[in-house]
């Protein structure tokens, strides 16, 4: 049976390791090769780095990073922030990258999306959400929360996974950074709305938190604060989900 | 010479593979000749991306009929994802293309009753006969799988999502991986790490 995976995230900006509130109040939290390999070592599923200056700085997502977290790494490395076309995200897996996520470029010219799953492979191409309650449903925002789409989450989900894209990052926009838990409802709906792996990001505290988002149906859990911050290393977090009956990979 | 040649297939990722390999400190070398694919060492054949365009890839260099007579000798090989598939005789994901068919039987979709793609961690289970696939739990990023029975001699380790499907198989040195043992921390750095001492 497949297993329920455990994320951590490296929000990079300029080649460190930052961690913001809502997207925004940017504080120091590490080196990422250094980071990376002790979230391996702690029992991480995967390792999701995001460049977060890449958007709104419009500049090119930092091959260094991914080249030097790769050579520490044996598990898979999904890296997104400021990926635009195909050429870009070709660079990105020749460093290391296994995964490409895309934001902002896939709201903008959706096509993107087919062309990275068919060059590479649907398994290859995930596609990054930014979601807002907004009255009875979610909006879609971009360029790092700043800026709304104009979309309906739920539905662009659907639509994004019938252009090809084989995983969701699912970001809360009104949770991230707040330790108040997942959006539930918005992992919920996304999760049934859609038939690929539903990655349920922002507003984790604890375990608890990822027992629910995994009981609302996400197939993997992403957290970045917790770690950080060493009050739970992956393994107490597998730890603890495991003893409530959670598969998951010793 | 260096310990292992890559086969490149086109669109796939090389650089988790490479560096799987600088970790247990074997060289490597990208093949570009098919002489040099049937008679190296050790060949590696990783595969990301879609059936049609990897066998494409492979035919066109010339690439696919070496790996075909090497893989008749038994010469140590290491078949990944993709790659795997391809050895069999054709995929539900392109009808029409012929794979290499050194295995009899087609590759099909993971049913819908499960997430596919397949992304993340599975149980392995070897089964009888198996002396390099150990039990444990391998990353998976497939949405085709292979279930066909194989030929007498060929020892198989299967996982399920959705139903069972051969998640690795094996005979001598030759070695075929559904999953990503590059990805799959310290358990696939032991199973390739095994493959090497084995084809040594």
């Amino acid at each position: 049976m497949l297993c329920v995976r455990i994320i951590p995230c490296l929000d990079v900006s300029h080649g460190r390791v930052v961690k913001g509130v809502k997207f925004q109040g940017l504080r120091d939290a590490g080196d990422p090769a250094e980071l990376a390999a002790l979230y391996e070592a702690q029992g991480a599923d995967e390792l999701v780095v995001l460049d977060v200056s890449a958007t709104t700085e419009a500049r090119g997502t930092q091959l260094d990073t991914v080249r030097r977290v790769r050579a520490e790494l044996s598990i898979p490395l999904t890296v997104g922030g400021g990926v635009r076309g195909v050429d870009n995200a070709q660079s990105l897996l020749e460093a290391g990258t296994d995964k490409v996520s895309l934001n902002t470029a896939a709201v903008e010219r959706p096509e993107l999306i087919g062309e990275i799953a068919q060059r590479f492979g649907s398994q290859c191409a995930v596609v990054a959400i930014d979601a807002r309650k907004a009255g009875d449903g979610y909006e879609v925002l971009i360029r790092s929360g700043k800026e709304s789409a104009g979309r309906d989450a739920v539905a662009w989900a659907r639509d994004v996974v019938a252009l090809g894209a084989g995983e969701l990052l699912l970001t809360s926009w009104d949770r991230d950074g707040t330790r108040s838990g997942y959006d539930l409802e918005l992992v919920g709906a996304v999760a049934a709305a859609v038939n690929v792996p539903v990655i349920a990001s922002g507003g984790a505290a604890g375990a608890e938190h990822l027992y629910q988002a995994i009981a609302a149906g996400a197939g993997a859990v992403l957290a970045a604060s917790i770690f950080h911050d060493r009050e739970y290393t992956v393994g107490d977090v597998k730890r603890e989900l495991r003893e409530r009956g959670v598969e998951i990979r010793p | 010479m260096s310990d292992v040649l890559i086969v490149p297939t086109g669109t796939a990722n090389l650089a988790s593979v490479k560096a799987a390999f600088q970790r247990l400190g074997a060289t490597h070398a990208i093949a570009e000749q098919a002489a040099e694919i049937e008679t190296a060492e050790r060949v590696v054949m990783p595969g990301v991306g879609a059936f049609a365009s990897s066998i494409g890839h492979l035919r066109r260099r010339g690439f696919a009929a070496a790996l075909t007579a090497r893989l008749a000798a038994g010469r140590a090989t290491f078949a990944v994802c993709v790659g795997l598939q391809l050895l069999f005789e054709g995929s539900e994901e392109s009808p029409d293309t012929r794979g290499l068919g050194v295995l009899p039987g087609r590759i099909t979709r993971l049913p819908d009753s499960v997430r596919v793609p397949q992304l993340g961690w599975n149980r392995v289970e070897p089964h009888a006969g198996c002396r390099l696939i150990e039990p444990g739990h391998a990353y998976f990023a497939n949405s085709f799988k292979a279930t066909p029975p194989l030929p007498d001699g060929w020892a198989v380790a299967t996982a399920d999502h959705g139903g069972p499907f051969i998640a690795a198989f094996e005979r001598g040195s030759v070695l075929a991986c559904q999953f990503h043992p590059e990805l799959s921390g310290a358990w696939g750095r032991a199973l390739i790490e095994r493959w090497l001492m084995k084809a040594a």
